[in-house]
């Protein structure tokens, strides 16, 4: 137990050192944007929690089929806290593009493909946590959500092209879309840095949250 | 064989029960039909911008009835104490899921088809033409919708926030039918031929599959064996 709570607290440091130098990589490294200005480093916070949100949500899809068929308490705990985690990532993502949003394109919401698809990803692991709020049974709460998480991870790919099609057929996607232009090389870095250094936070969090699952379940 | 049979008692038995007691159906149909005037309501006496919202407005009903329809699946096996029973239920309980999914299915279609009716006449719209396509984008739609009710509505059954969970589980994972069969019907009722839309029934047929095939591998888990 000490072992993996001195384990975690090194996480627990690694991560606030790789966030540090992802910020002064955002605001110092980076090169500012031509036509968006600083808005424009708003995206070393979107794009890597976007990829640690699905990240997340591939561990429960993972924690919530092997529960399905181990029925072993750990897997649950494993989709339970990724599902947390996950749902503020997504949180974060769609906040930090609606303040980007605001300025670029002149709004705090539109049902751009991805910005909605990414809010239906929100709904549906907001209606997870919810039923796992609503059912005090621990082995059937495991089963239910581990149901849920499965549904859910089924339909990531379903929504993805129902809302883009939808959208398609509206506008193009092109107006909206930050630019198609390939970013350049010390961009790509600065976005590279910020993601492992959200990727620590994530397994640092991810690692808290299972060390206090583990206590509730033991209480 | 004696799988399919499994699953025909249970809808066999479900039919009959509504049936004799009718207690879903009618409730459904009266809704929708109190819908349909709130929908009226809500967006005025204006014909054209009823005309331009209808694709959506059938199916936000079909939605709604479905969220009230769906939800009382196992209501019965619950109120009557039987819920051990279909535990209890020798080999494969998918089967049982499947008999209460074409119930469902059923059920679903019904209401459908009166919406479809009273729109047409409530609405002005001439449906008859659009018929034979909108009846392809119906059982599709209609498919996934009470794929993925079922197996909710198994789970929230028993919990005491079903009325709350149940729609909130369910509508995020229509969103996909939802935008689909609206985009379908509206270019149904158009005039255009389905080719014009055939990715969105790709999309449906595909979705359905996803959720018919979640909701047999999963439904046993559930029902807790």
């Amino acid at each position: 137990m000490s072992e993996h709570v001195e384990m975690t607290r090194a996480l627990g440091w690694l991560a606030l050192i790789a966030l540090l130098a992802g910020l002064v990589a955002g605001f110092g490294y980076a090169p500012r944007e031509e036509t968006q200005g600083n808005v424009q480093r708003i995206m070393y916070l979107h794009v890597p929690s976007v990829l640690t949100a699905y990240l997340a949500f591939g561990l429960v899809l993972l924690g919530s089929a092997a529960y399905l068929l181990t029925r072993r308490a750990g897997w649950d705990r494993l989709a339970a806290s990724a599902a947390e985690i996950g749902v503020v990532f997504t949180a974060i993502t769609i906040v930090s593009g609606s303040i980007w949003g605001r300025p670029t394109w002149g709004v705090w919401w539109t049902w751009d493909a991805r910005l909605t698809s990414t809010a239906v990803l929100l709904l549906v692991y907001v209606g997870y946590l919810l039923l796992r709020a609503m059912v005090d049974e621990p082995e059937t709460r495991a089963r239910y959500a581990a149901v849920v998480g499965i549904v859910g991870a089924a339909n990531i790919p379903i929504v993805h092209f129902s809302v883009y099609w939808w959208r398609a057929l509206h506008q193009p996607a092109a107006m909206l879309g930050p630019g198609r232009t390939p970013m350049p090389a010390s961009m790509q870095m600065v976005v590279l840095v910020n993601w492992i250094a959200f990727t620590l936070l994530f397994a640092y969090f991810l690692s808290r949250r299972l060390q206090i699952a583990r206590l509730e379940e033991s209480a | 064989m004696l799988y399919a049979r499994r699953a025909w008692i249970v809808l066999w038995k479900d039919l009959l029960t509504e049936r004799r007691s009718k207690e879903s159906l009618n409730a459904l149909l009266f809704f929708t039909l109190l819908l349909l005037f709130l929908f009226q309501f809500a967006l005025g006496p204006d014909r054209d911008r009823l005309r331009a919202a209808l694709p959506g407005l059938l199916w936000l009903g079909l939605v709604l009835a479905g969220l009230l329809g769906l939800g009382r699946t196992f209501i019965a096996e619950r109120d009557n104490d039987c819920w051990e029973g279909l535990r209890l239920t020798p080999g494969d309980k998918s089967a049982i899921y499947l008999g209460k999914l074409l119930g469902n299915f059923i059920l679903m279609v019904v209401v459908e088809v009166l919406l479809l009716a009273l729109f047409g006449f409530f609405y002005d719209v001439d449906i008859g033409p659009a018929l034979g396509k909108l009846s392809v984008v119906l059982l599709l739609g209609t498919t996934g919708l009470a794929a993925v009710g079922t197996l909710f509505a198994a789970m929230t059954a028993q919990l005491r926030a079903r009325e709350l969970l149940f729609p909130v589980l369910l509508l995020p994972a229509q969103v996909p039918i939802l935008l689909a069969t609206v985009s379908a019907t509206a270019a149904a009722l158009d005039g255009q031929p389905l080719a014009e839309v055939s990715h969105w029934l790709k999309l449906l047929a595909g979705a359905d599959v996803v959720y018919v095939a979640i909701g047999i591998m999963t439904f046993e888990f559930i029902l807790d064996v």
